[in-house]
């Protein structure tokens, strides 16, 4: 009696199994071969020998990772990483506001003005790049060119160590300001006039009244901004590939560039999918502590 | 506490719009004052250029004998209650209160003892660590009217403020200001479109139509005495029945005849429709729906009609009937049911007949 009525329950249970995943399978198709298998894969070639030609491969454990974190190049290449993220993030964040904040109020060719600040993010990054390699060159190039109008003595951008990583910082910031400044733009559209209104009367004046209405209100854009710029940091490669190929003297290697050169010039996959494996255990770690930290500043 | 007068104001917008248009108002310490009109009659930019949100393009702002018109808001010592309440929605209750002292650089303790004081009189004590969000609109109001409160401003600035309650809570906190206004004991501007809130809230009321000020009288006076038919038809729910009539003299006496009966004159208004050479020609008549009543005589018939609505409120019954003069509104007390199509006579009280110039519309008789 119980027995059946188990019985039945299960059935009960799973008899529409198949039609809720009629529904569901057109999307868990791609997401489970586009994603899904391929991070399980990478995570169980981490434990691997591969080199990325051979048809077999040993496990090895965690040699790989062990390797790695005996291994200068991955710190160097790690704080690379947070250099490149910083320099990025708190740039675009910035301008990208100064910019809403220029542009929020329409005027005789503002349209046009925020189309062609939006445009490089629309503009591919190799093209982009490819234009930099050119503003960048130590002879001729125009950012040379205006340094010396200015005075200032010429720099060798992305053919020194010292300012290759500033040269990608660069071009990664102006691709991602256009991209802020419309959210930006939007977010500040949004913030009620009438907060303004009861903030001139309480007293506040603009400075007050910027830090204590407006970003306050803008924060949700702000931390999505964080978040977003965040992660194409951690994920920019065309540009380093294009500019500097993660040199001179390893000086632009972020641990993307680092997978790809240990993975397809090394042939080293079992260690190139580590420092991948690491990049998104980093990339989960800091949109935690961001979410966290967003709890006491971020107000929806 | 202030004196507040406003002469020969004017709002013009860049698209030459003239939202306000030569306005003269003068506002004494202590009073409560109601901008009262429709939609669009610069009842509200009157109100936001006294605050300072608005320029003034022509005419003098003087606070306490001080002309306003170039001073900054914040420096004006005005409190405001917006209609949308303009709470900062990152802020607690009692930071949105303590904002203005905190700007001033007050003392923590003075602003702590300022803020509990404001809460503990709007009843929002239990409420201060809560953020606006989490509130429903009669506490956000409250919160309003504490964060305008807690600065001791001279004048009280309100912009429709009871507008988005739903109407038990727009009662009650109508109820409220006035309460407020009683202990604070300052002066108050309130713009409103509902003349529930004018009529009772109001020592004044200024009745505004496409920028100009149309009325300015105390209620009593813009019920009873009002200066032309914008202000008689705006003022009193339902509003006023309006029909056309000539002026005549019978027998020695002044008489208005409609089409189904007519109307004796008292000696004040037969006077003044003679002084005025109004005998023989065409007048607007009007009638609050209060003075209209059943008529128990052939004699005392006005209208002759049929009853279109019968609405029972409870304690009066409003009657909506097709006349001959068109269609007239009764509110009385006799509850007795008039059925949906049954015939009807109304008088009038003679006495509270209001009479206007059919192309100026301006009053003959007041």
């Amino acid at each position: 009696m119980n027995l059946s009525g188990t019985k039945r329950k299960f059935k009960k249970r799973y008899d529409r199994l198949p039609t809720v995943l009629l529904f569901i399978l057109p999307a868990l198709i791609p997401l489970v071969v586009f994603w899904i298998y391929p991070i399980c894969r990478s995570i169980y070639l981490s434990f691997t020998n591969w080199d990325f030609i051979s048809p077999t491969y040993k496990i090895v454990g965690f040699k790989n990772y062990l390797s790695l974190f005996k291994n200068p190049r991955f710190f160097e290449a790690l704080w690379h990483t947070v250099v490149f993220t910083a320099g990025t993030l708190i740039p675009t964040i910035v301008l990208g506001l100064v910019l809403a904040l220029l542009l929020v109020r329409s005027f005789r060719g503002s349209g046009i003005l925020k189309f062609i600040l939006f445009s490089p993010w629309i503009t591919p990054t190799v093209a982009i790049s490819i234009v930099w390699t050119w503003i960048f060159k130590a002879d001729g190039g125009i950012a040379n060119t205006i340094l010396t109008a200015l005075g200032a003595s010429p720099l060798k951008w992305i053919s020194s160590s010292d300012t290759a990583m500033l040269s990608v910082i660069i071009v990664t910031v102006w691709k991602s300001l256009g991209y802020a400044m419309i959210f930006y733009l939007s977010a500040l559209e949004k913030v009620p006039g009438e907060l303004y209104e009861a903030g001139a009367l309480d007293g506040a004046n603009k400075v007050q009244q910027f830090f204590d209405i407006t970003l306050p209100s803008i924060s949700p854009t702000t931390f999505f901004l964080m978040i977003i710029t965040m992660v194409n940091s951690l994920q920019a490669y065309d540009q380093i590939q294009v500019l500097t190929q993660g040199g001179p003297s390893g000086s632009t290697r972020t641990l993307l560039y680092m997978y790809y050169q240990l993975g397809f010039q090394e042939f080293n996959m079992g260690q190139a999918t580590a420092v991948a494996v690491i990049m998104i255990l980093l990339t989960v770690a800091l949109s935690v502590l961001q979410f966290k930290a967003s709890e006491k500043w971020v107000h929806y | 506490m202030a004196e507040i007068i406003l002469k020969n104001i004017t709002k013009e917008y860049e698209n030459g719009f003239q939202a306000v248009k030569n306005v003269n108002l003068e506002i004494g310490d202590n009073e409560f004052v109601i901008l009262v009109g429709p939609s669009g009659c610069g009842k509200s930019t009157t109100l936001r250029m006294i605050a300072g949100l608005e320029d003034i393009s022509d005419g003098d702002l003087l606070i306490d004998g001080e002309r306003m018109n170039d001073v900054a808001p914040q420096n004006r010592n005005i409190a405001m209650v917006f209609q949308n309440y303009a709470l900062y929605p990152h802020m607690s209750v009692y930071q949105n209160i303590a904002y203005s002292l905190k700007i001033q650089k007050v003392p923590k303790a003075e602003i702590d003892k300022r803020v509990h004081e404001v809460a503990k009189s709007l009843g929002l004590e239990e409420l201060l660590d809560r953020r606006p969000g989490q509130l429903s609109g009669g506490q956000k109001q409250r919160v309003a009217m504490g964060r305008a409160i807690i600065r001791h401003p001279k004048v009280f600035l309100m912009d429709e403020p009871l507008s988005n309650l739903d109407a038990k809570l727009r009662g009650q906190m109508r109820v409220e200001i006035a309460d407020l206004y009683q202990r604070l004991n300052t002066t108050f501007i309130y713009v409103t479109h509902d003349q529930t809130e004018a009529m009772t809230l109001g020592t004044r009321i200024v009745v505004m139509r496409d920028g100009e000020i149309q009325q300015i009288d105390s209620p009593a006076n813009l019920f009873n005495f009002p200066c032309n038919k914008f202000v008689a038809g705006f003022i009193g729910t339902p509003a006023m029945n309006f029909f056309d009539v000539t002026c005549e003299e019978e027998n020695g006496e002044v008489i208005l005849r409609t089409n189904g009966g007519k109307i004796r004159m008292n000696a004040e208004k037969t006077q003044k429709l003679k002084a005025g050479g109004w005998i023989g020609k065409k007048l607007l008549a009007g009638i609050r729906p209060e003075h209209v009543v059943v008529a128990d005589s052939p004699e005392k018939t006005v209208f002759s009609g049929k009853v279109s609505v019968y609405e029972l409120l409870g304690s009066n019954a409003i009657v909506y009937s097709d006349t001959d003069a068109g269609r007239i509104i009764m509110n009385t007390s006799q509850l007795e049911e008039h059925t949906h199509d049954s015939d009807i006579r109304l008088g009038v009280m003679e006495e509270r007949i209001h009479i206007f110039d059919p192309e100026t519309e301006r009053t003959v008789t007041n």
